[in-house]
């Protein structure tokens, strides 16, 4: 039963995945991608990640792919020319890459598969995903919390800076 | 849970391959910070995956951050495209190739 959930979850996120690369229109590469981060926040749900779950759909569905669909509105594009000239390299390296992935983890079965267990340990459901994730959060990974959020707003006031019109004009 | 780690990783791989040729073969600058997001999606699809088979919370809590440094990439990236935009009309990544203008 979870093969089967597995394999459809992975199965739309790869077809999805591909749809976002293929598609022409940047509207619908948007949707498709969409459609992929809820099925990644299922994949999440099998692996009893239930907090990213929902972040997952909170931030990534409900933040920002909106940003993005407002701003392939915003900009009112017309036709998109198609793939860049170095279209067979890039698949050839992409390729590659997938090629290379699959090898490590055949050769490493023997050795890093050895170490893994094969099914989940049973958390220790004491307390909720949530919970124990807040927890860590607040008490291990405090320093780098604080780093995030300093990031966040970093990044939002780069954001106005760059987009408000006159302010780069004036100092350049 | 009798689906084994290695087929995590191994869709992991895919989905950044994917990603990774998105980001190779398109022009269109929105398209490539897409593939970007794929590529960030396969690497959070592999920590949860490992942090859930050694039992070990750090994993997800490395997606939090992974999640929230996109956010800020998405901000910024976007940002950046409507001022390229703005100057030259044209979001095709074959029109900038010069650092100055």
């Amino acid at each position: 039963m979870e093969t089967f959930v597995f394999f459809y979850f992975a199965s739309i996120i790869v077809l999805t995945a591909g749809f976002v690369v293929a598609l022409k229109n940047p509207i619908y590469s948007a949707l498709a991608l969409l459609v992929m981060f809820f099925h990644v926040a299922g994949l999440f749900v099998t692996l009893h990640a239930e907090f990213l779950a929902i972040i997952q759909i909170l931030v990534y569905a409900g933040a920002i792919l909106v940003l993005y669909l407002f701003v392939v509105m915003l900009l009112n594009l017309k036709r998109e020319e198609h793939f860049h000239g170095q279209f067979i390299v890039g698949l050839f390296l992409g390729c590659v890459l997938f090629a290379e992935a699959v090898l490590l983890v055949l050769k490493g079965e023997t050795t890093l598969g050895g170490n893994l267990p094969d099914s989940a340990a049973p958390m220790e459901l004491t307390q909720g995903n949530t919970e124990s994730i807040g927890e860590l959060l607040y008490s291990t990974y405090l320093f780098p919390f604080e780093v995030a959020s300093l990031i966040l707003l970093v990044a939002m006031v780069g954001a106005v800076i760059l987009t408000k019109k006159g302010i780069l004009e004036v100092k350049g | 849970m009798d689906v084994p780690i290695s087929y995590y990783v191994v869709l992991s791989g895919l989905v950044f391959s994917i990603g990774l040729i998105g980001v190779l073969i398109r022009r269109n600058i929105i398209i490539i910070l897409l593939s970007v997001e794929l590529m960030l999606n396969a690497t959070n699809i592999n920590f949860v995956a490992f942090s859930s088979y050694l039992g070990n919370l750090s994993g997800q809590v490395f997606v939090f951050f992974a999640l929230t440094v996109a956010a800020a990439e998405v901000a910024v990236g976007l940002a950046i495209i409507i001022a390229l935009y703005r100057h030259s009309s044209s979001i095709n990544i074959d029109d900038f190739r010069l650092l100055k203008w």
